[in-house]
């Protein structure tokens, strides 16, 4: 099991011809996900590497392939549409990479989604894998493992950093999930801790946080009320000048909200340990998670 | 981007909003031309991209033109907050009744605009959110279907039940509204918007950020953007596809990816130094991009050290490799440079940095610790 994607994801990828929607359906395929199919307008007729059916529009390739997920490389000024459209055809989960799109157009967007029962994964972000099954996006597959840990964050690389220590550490995941960056997305840790709670493959969860927002301070408290599986966190930008977007459009410590000092008082009021450190994250999951202990132990 | 107070004005009274008399000046004699168009009491406003202008002494009320000259000559070129003051704002004095707050923001925990009302005016509306939370009315606003005229009404009539200020307050709510959705905006803010003695209403100061992502689309808002008022290094940075924010230390840092480069800076921190810089090269390993981002850390005489932190995952390491190589053959980097180079291809990376100046490290903490090391030896 697994949360999001697994086996039997279809996937439709949108913006199949581009140059970054080339290159990693390639990445994709050799891992395994079932690309089913393309859609770059204009170029319906054409296949992919050979063998995966370009089609003018999703709902075509819905159509034809019976794709129930789609991932999204379009550039920031048509991905808003493209999720859309990728909602109307049927997809059930879309996943949107594109960095830079507009937040109120975000705004729409995510009521369209949620009115329409979907569920999207982004913008701006690295997208899913659930190891051994299915990879959906851009994150880097060497460094996974299969196993029971599920990673979710709202960074790329930091998220890389993290999943590398664990699958170093002989702990494998269930699932990672990047959320993204941005201040308005379709999937939060919330939606993501509940499904990791009844993901019965999954035993212990980190969750990789940073400054902006308060989806942290609502995730403690889930945790606190809700969750029976040890979870470990760590809170990126604890050095980060108040009003300075840090790379991250959701990054951004504004009006004295959304302090990483904020979120870490949330976390530990709430009895969720929090890394000082990326290396931190095994040790202290060491604490409550028995696999992780054995794995020190045996390094 | 944030846009000036009297940039935002030209924006609301093109839209119908009340706003009083005013043009901006770059000299005394400007000011002192326009205070005498405009006639009477004036107040002279620092143009700066700063909250807090006032309490910095950058808005003074003129009662007449040789206080217009006196204040205009203090104000330009002042410091605030580590900005010059290039410009002032020469606007009709008010008589002023009664202030109010009014603004709406994109509220990320609803994912819609929200309006922010309060009958606290004129005074730091987070000071007043931390203070006296009763007095602020909030209401959120469906982005499908935008702001009703029933709502605007609403939030008039929950801080006055003046007839002139609920009708003003209401058409000045639904103008907001538009004006948000028209520019891309993330904050609109009329603060304070008055009631006059004569019972007339205004915004006395207007507030106007743009959403960076939809700059694309608003080209007369990107035509006023004030560079003058941004950290040179930082607009360099950005034209150059990289997020570079300076701050005090003396580390630098070179990362690839926005939430691995907070995560050092803080390492930095944690092991007892402090980052000179907040850097994301972003997903590329453009030798180009490698040296640019060299150049701004080094443009920075408090950096005693360089961090290089990357992790390879679709981008390889020995491609990042070659490009810092390349980038320290182009530059004479006079300050240690220590590299850890981890993910993908990382072997090969090592190899290759083998014989340089360079200082290679295996794990971020190593590289942290010894870019502190070698940070300290500079001194």
């Amino acid at each position: 099991m697994s949360i999001f994607v697994n086996k039997d994801t279809k996937l439709v990828v949108q913006g199949i011809t581009g140059r970054d929607g080339s290159f990693h359906t390639k990445q994709m395929m050799e891992y395994g996900t079932q690309v089913v199919a393309g859609v770059t307008p204009g170029k319906g007729g054409q296949k992919f590497e050979g063998s995966v059916p370009i089609f003018d529009t999703v709902a075509e390739a819905v159509k034809e392939t019976g794709a129930n997920t789609s991932v999204i490389y379009v550039p920031a000024a048509f991905a808003s549409d493209a999720i859309r459209e990728a909602v109307d055809a049927g997809c059930r989960l879309v996943v949107c990479i594109s960095e830079g799109v507009p937040v109120n157009d975000m705004a729409v967007t995510y009521k369209y989604v949620k009115e329409r029962g979907a569920q999207l994964i982004g913008p701006n972000c690295p997208g899913i894998i659930s190891p051994g099954q299915s990879k959906v996006g851009i994150l880097p597959a060497q460094i996974t493992a299969e196993g029971k840990v599920g990673v979710v964050s709202r960074s790329g690389t930091l998220t890389y950093e993290v999943v590398d220590q664990l699958t170093r550490n002989g702990l494998g995941q269930s699932t990672c999930i990047g959320i993204g960056g941005d201040p308005i997305i379709g999937t939060g840790f919330l939606d993501c801790l509940e499904a990791f709670e009844n993901d019965p493959e999954t035993e212990a969860v980190v969750l990789i946080g940073e400054i902006g927002g308060d989806d942290e301070e609502r995730a403690a408290e889930y945790i606190q009320t809700k969750m029976s599986k040890p979870v470990v966190s760590f809170i990126a930008g604890r050095t980060a000048p108040p009003g300075k977007r840090m790379g991250h459009a959701g990054a951004i410590v504004s009006g004295g909200k959304g302090t990483a000092e904020s979120k870490v008082k949330a976390f530990e009021a709430a009895g969720v340990r929090v890394a000082d450190k990326p290396s931190d994250i095994v040790p202290l999951l060491a604490e409550s998670y028995e696999p992780a202990r054995k794995a020190l132990e045996g390094r | 981007m944030k846009v000036h107070e009297y940039q935002a004005k030209e924006i609301f009274a093109s839209h119908g909003l009340p706003v009083p008399k005013g043009e901006v000046a770059t000299t005394v004699d400007e000011a002192v031309a326009i205070a005498e168009k405009i006639g009477g009491p004036v107040m002279v406003k620092a143009q700066v991209h700063v909250g807090g202008r006032g309490k910095a002494g950058g808005v003074k009320y003129a009662e007449d033109i040789e206080a217009v000259r006196k204040h205009a000559s203090a104000i330009l070129g002042m410091d605030i907050k580590g900005l010059t003051v290039e410009k002032v704002l020469i606007t009709e004095a008010m008589d002023i009744d009664e202030e109010y707050y009014v603004g709406l923001l994109m509220d990320r925990a609803s994912k819609s605009p929200m309006f922010i009302v309060s009958a606290a005016g004129g005074i730091d509306i987070e000071e007043v959110a931390r203070t006296t939370p009763e007095k602020i009315h909030t209401l959120v606003i469906d982005p499908r279907y935008g702001a009703q005229a029933f709502q605007a009404r609403r939030l008039a009539y929950g801080v006055s039940s003046d007839p002139a200020v609920v009708k003003g307050m209401t058409k000045a709510l639904l103008t907001l509204y538009r004006i948000y959705v028209e520019s891309d905006a993330s904050l609109v803010e009329i603060n304070p918007f008055i009631k006059a003695k004569d019972g007339s209403v205004w915004a006395v100061d207007a507030k106007l950020n743009i959403d960076d992502n939809a700059l694309y689309r608003q080209p007369k808002i990107e035509a006023m953007r004030d560079l003058s008022e941004e950290d040179p290094s930082e607009v360099e940075a950005k034209e150059a596809g990289l997020s570079f924010v300076k701050l005090e230390g003396n580390v630098g840092c070179l990362v690839n990816g926005a939430g691995l480069a907070m995560a050092t800076m803080d390492l930095v921190k944690y092991f007892g130094g402090q980052p000179a810089n907040f850097l994301d090269i972003g997903g590329s390993s453009n030798p180009d991009k490698v040296v640019t981002a060299m150049k701004i850390i080094l443009r920075d005489e408090n950096v005693k050290a360089i961090l290089f932190n990357i992790f390879g995952g679709i981008t390889r390491c020995d491609d990042v490799a070659a490009g810092l190589i390349k980038a320290v053959e182009m530059l004479d980097v006079p300050v240690p440079i220590v590299a850890r180079l981890t993910g993908t291809n990382e072997e090969e990376a090592r190899e290759m940095l083998k014989g340089t100046k360079l200082h290679p490290a295996a794990t971020m903490d190593e590289a942290v610790q010894l870019a502190l090391e070698l940070a300290g030896e500079g001194k």
